[in-house]
């Protein structure tokens, strides 16, 4: 049977390939307008792959609708563009029927934590070991211009003349209140740092929840340049990592420490702070707390973190699910005949 | 003891019992139990359980009535009745909510313990029926259940309030004796089901069944005892079955002979759940059920693990399929392979969760954004839903396309005894994943089916994307080009019209031409078929075809329909079939149409039937 074919074509597949970033770009035009910032990440994001010890038809990329969600067009991956916010419900199904594949999702601020926010959280929950990258635009794009779920407060748009009186979600705050393993934050345009973040999102056996900033140019241009452009950068960044204090700042003589049960930005030899007081990053805690309020800082009070806030161990829906589904077979036989007729059955000659 | 009746017993052909009381009273396992001995008994039965939606509605009121009716004969039962010649009766509010349907001159066993003044007051009665001629018309036995019960086992410690819960099986006795069932098996089941946890509960049931069957054979108020001989029917192994049941094996024999893993994407939803809790016990088949977060999700995972190369299938009921409707669109285009059960309930909106209906036809056929046809396919019995989802994970795997199974309430919890299948006839369910890359198109399609292939991920050389977004013939390419969308609008509806050539010859219950032609399909099959039957036996020329498929409708249904003068379309709707009927073939077909969330009444399609006839 063809079935048996596909397993019997998979083990005789041979050494992983040495990719090229080329090999993982399609022959489709891009249709992203030009300066935006899903380019940045789609290139960065076929580079990595290209590193990757997997095989190319190993991946699949599954989105829901917006911008963003064109994505698995361009990758020369399998590929998925699902309905408006469902993505990580597909998501669910390919990595329950088939837990070998690398399942990435690709999702906007307005999918993901809008019309689709039960299923975000869900599968965040779940545990399935997918990755999440969501594009942050903080605003609707391929619907041109309203505001969404993470538009700031008071957000003038095309459907909020008087401003916007929603309170927005925080992506990183909704992800560790799900009891996300793995919750990182980056932004388009610095390449290494995003294709760090996304190779460490990768090796996180479990659902890998990235936050990326990203410039909408035409609807919503410099959302965050207070906060990624190049002359601010040093200021208004913490990059965190494991193990390293939370300094920042252009000398780097600035550092987040805690005090009276709050963060607060120091620096240091000022008012009797030294390095010691600097807390250091321990993104293995289980605690999810410290990363909440890591999370929630914000320009211009604060710098903004980036990098991986938490990253734990937990099982994964589809391993529980398979190895259920394995002691089922081991403690019973799959015989159809003898499940037709259980129970009480009588003979008519 | 003995079984043989002291008593006179009397033969009769067939008998309708309707078992009713209180949601907490067991009246479902009460009749499940005497559903169970009926099959041994080696009769012939339908039955129609009837709850309310509350769990546990206020105790002695109308809204908590929970009945249970079940006809069986010594020949073919296609109903489980009209109306009951007994009703077994434990509250003022079941007597109310009840006794028109008893047969003039039936029985009523009447638990006389509880009709107290304030029970009965519960219950809207403003007199003691019992006292003031109400229920002259019925042959009434007023038996003291609950005094009888705690008087019975009472010497077991049982707390009064659990004893008297075990009055069903006292009244099950009776009725045990009433009709000679065999007691070995419900003695049996007690034991597996109280003895390891309570054995004393074990004993207490054990006794009152019994106590229930001497009470019967020695008391004044039963003059005889019944039998119905063993129904004659066709020669195999049968066994009893409910629908959801059927369906789930169904769906597991269809995995099973495809070779693929079965995978169920679902939401909780009245009278969809235990097609779930059934094959949540089939892992062993290598099932993977996903309890999804909302209906949306259950859909949604389906057609994610259909991607991955797994027979998907999400199951629920009229307001889950509303929520599936854009994600079964997204299907459609993308040409993957999904079958979606319907366990179809009163509607609109909540409507009536618990009882059954057929007003979901038009939602299947329709119910989608766009140009989005689907094969449709309804089952017509508790055990024709097993060969119904069959056929539809068969079409969905051959023609790549989501398939919608219709069941529905009655069918769903209602039983029959069900020849089983032999197993190698079951048709083949060919699969064949694509594995070759030389020239591979995602969208490129096979000549007989104009199938895509199905090409999983994993598959060296095969990577591709899907999408709902437009896509251009063959390559699968996102295209807006307006001559390709009209192109592949028509492509998809013709794949799915040519399911029509897999559809067997359509069979005709009665002459194949004549004055009035029946048109029925889903679970009305038993009380066309009855009524057929009657309206034959008097000489008309009427006949009965039963639809499984309702889309693409069977391709010979024209001719059939053209060689009768009149065409009766009864469904429990408001009309739907008879306007495709009506819409495809230009003839003037009529609906009789009833929906009050119950089947139908053989008694009223007959009427239906002669009333049409007599039209000019």
């Amino acid at each position: 049977m063809s079935i048996t074919h596909l397993d019997t074509i998979r083990s005789q597949r041979g050494e992983i390939p040495e990719y090229k970033k080329a090999d993982y770009s399609t022959d489709q035009e891009v249709r992203w307008c030009p300066g935006c910032g899903d380019y940045a990440i789609l290139s960065a994001v076929q580079k990595l792959l290209s590193t990757l010890p997997v095989h190319k038809e190993d991946h699949v990329f599954i989105s829901g609708i917006g911008c963003s969600s064109r994505f698995p067009y361009y990758m020369n991956t399998y590929g998925f563009h699902t309905i408006h916010g469902r993505a990580p419900a597909f998501a669910s199904g390919v990595k329950a029927s088939n837990p070998n594949l690398n399942v990435w999702i690709v999702t906007g601020d307005g999918d993901s934590l809008s019309i689709g926010g039960n299923h975000l959280i869900h599968i965040l929950r779940r545990n399935f070991n997918v990755n999440i990258l969501l594009f942050n635009n903080r605003i609707y794009g391929l619907t041109k211009g309203q505001y969404s779920p993470t538009s700031e407060l008071g957000k003038r748009s095309k459907s909020t003349p008087m401003g916007s009186v929603d309170h927005p979600f925080n992506p990183v705050d909704v992800a560790l209140g799900a009891g996300a393993t793995f919750v990182a934050r980056t932004y388009d345009i610095d390449a290494k740092h995003l294709t760090e973040t996304l190779r460490q999102a990768w090796e996180h056996k479990g659902a890998s929840f990235v936050e990326i900033y990203q410039n909408c140019n035409i609807f919503n241009d410099k959302e965050f340049e207070d906060v990624v452009s190049k002359q601010v950068r040093a200021d208004a960044q913490v990059r965190l990592a494991a193990g390293q204090p939370m300094r920042f700042g252009a000398d780097n003589n600035k550092g987040l420490i805690w005090k009276k049960g709050v963060v607060e930005v120091a620096s240091i030899g000022e008012d009797g702070v030294t390095e010691d007081d600097i807390l250091i990053h321990d993104p293995n805690q289980d605690n999810p707390g410290l990363a909440l309020t890591l999370g929630r800082l914000r320009n211009p009070d604060s710098p903004e973190v980036f990098g991986v806030l938490r990253s734990i161990e937990r099982p994964c829906y589809e391993d529980m699910l398979v190895a259920q589904v394995a002691e089922a077979k081991a403690a019973k036989k799959a015989d159809l005949h003898a499940l037709l007729h259980q129970g009480y059955t009588w003979t008519v000659e | 003891m003995s079984q043989s009746a002291l008593k006179p017993s009397q033969e009769l052909d067939r008998v309708t019992i309707r078992f009713v009381g209180d949601s907490g009273d067991g009246m479902q396992l009460t009749g499940a139990q005497f559903t169970s001995a009926t099959a041994i008994a080696g009769n012939d039965l339908a039955t129609l359980p009837d709850f309310p939606a509350e769990i546990r509605a206020p105790a002695s009121t109308l809204a908590g009535v929970s009945g249970f009716q079940i006809q069986f004969a010594s020949s073919e039962v296609y109903t489980p009745g009209d109306a009951p010649d007994v009703l077994v009766c434990m509250n003022p509010a079941a007597l109310r909510a009840n006794i028109k349907d008893v047969v003039p001159g039936g029985a009523i066993i009447l638990n006389t313990d509880s009709f107290s003044d304030n029970s009965l007051r519960k219950a809207g009665w403003d007199a003691n029926p019992l006292e003031d001629g109400t229920l002259d018309e019925w042959t009434v036995h007023k038996v003291p259940l609950e005094s009888m019960t705690l008087e019975c086992i009472k010497d077991l410690g049982i707390p009064t309030r659990t004893a008297r819960m075990c009055k069903n099986f006292l009244a099950l006795g009776i009725t045990y004796w009433m009709y000679s069932r065999p007691m070995d098996a419900t003695l049996k089941f007690v034991e597996q089901k109280f003895g390891a946890k309570s054995p004393k509960l074990s004993e207490a049931n054990q006794r009152l069944l019994k106590a229930g069957w001497a009470f019967g054979e020695t008391c004044e108020l039963f003059a005889t005892n019944y039998t119905v001989a063993r129904a004659t029917v066709s020669s195999g192994t049968y066994r009893n079955i409910r629908g959801n049941d059927a369906l789930a094996m169904g769906l597991v024999a269809a995995s099973q002979v495809s070779g693929l893993d079965l995978f169920v994407g679902a939401y909780p939803i009245t009278p969809a759940s235990d097609v779930l809790h059934a094959l949540a016990n089939f892992k062993h088949f290598g099932v993977r059920t996903f309890q999804a977060e909302d209906e949306i999700a259950g859909v949604s995972a389906a057609i994610g693990a259909s991607f991955a190369g797994s027979l998907a299938v999400t199951l629920s009921s009229g307001p889950g399929i509303a929520l599936k409707g854009e994600a079964i669109g997204l299907a459609h285009i993308v040409e993957l392979p999904l079958v979606i059960c319907n366990i179809q309930r009163g509607g609109p909106s909540t409507g009536l969760p618990t009882k059954t209906e057929q007003a979901d036809l038009l939602q299947s056929l329709y119910g989608r954004n766009g140009e989005a046809p689907i094969p449709v396919v309804a089952a017509r019995s508790p055990s024709d839903a097993f060969e119904t989802v069959y056929e539809a994970c068969r079409i969905a795997v051959k023609y790549m396309t989501p398939v919608i199974c219709l069941s529905d309430g009655y069918i769903a919890t209602g039983a029959e005894p069900w020849k089983l299948p032999d197993l190698s006839k079951l048709p083949d369910i060919n699969v064949s994943f694509r594995t070759d890359p030389e020239g591979f198109l995602g969208y490129e399609r096979d000549e007989t089916t104009l199938a895509r292939p199905w090409a999983v991920p994993g598959t060296p050389g095969l990577e591709h994307r899907v999408g709902g977004l437009e896509k251009r013939d063959g390559t699968g390419n996102v295209e807006y080009d307006p001559d390709n969308h009209d192109k592949m609008c028509r492509l998809r509806a013709e794949k799915v019209q040519r399911v029509q050539q897999d559809i067997p010859p359509t069979e005709i219950h009665g002459e194949d031409s004549g004055d009035l032609l029946l048109v029925g399909w889903g679970g009305t099959y038993g009380v066309l078929t009855a009524a057929v039957r009657q309206v034959q036996a008097k000489g008309l020329k009427v006949s009965h075809i039963h639809l499984r498929h309702l889309n693409p409708l069977p391709p010979d249904l024209g001719d059939i329909l053209g060689r009768f003068k009149k065409v009766l379309v009864p469904e429990i709707n408001l009309g739907q079939l008879v306007k495709v009927i009506r819409a495809e073939y230009l003839v003037d077909a009529q609906g009789f149409n009833e929906i009050r969330g119950l089947p139908f009444k053989v008694r009223a399609i007959v009427g239906a039937i002669e009333r049409t006839l007599e039209e000019k």
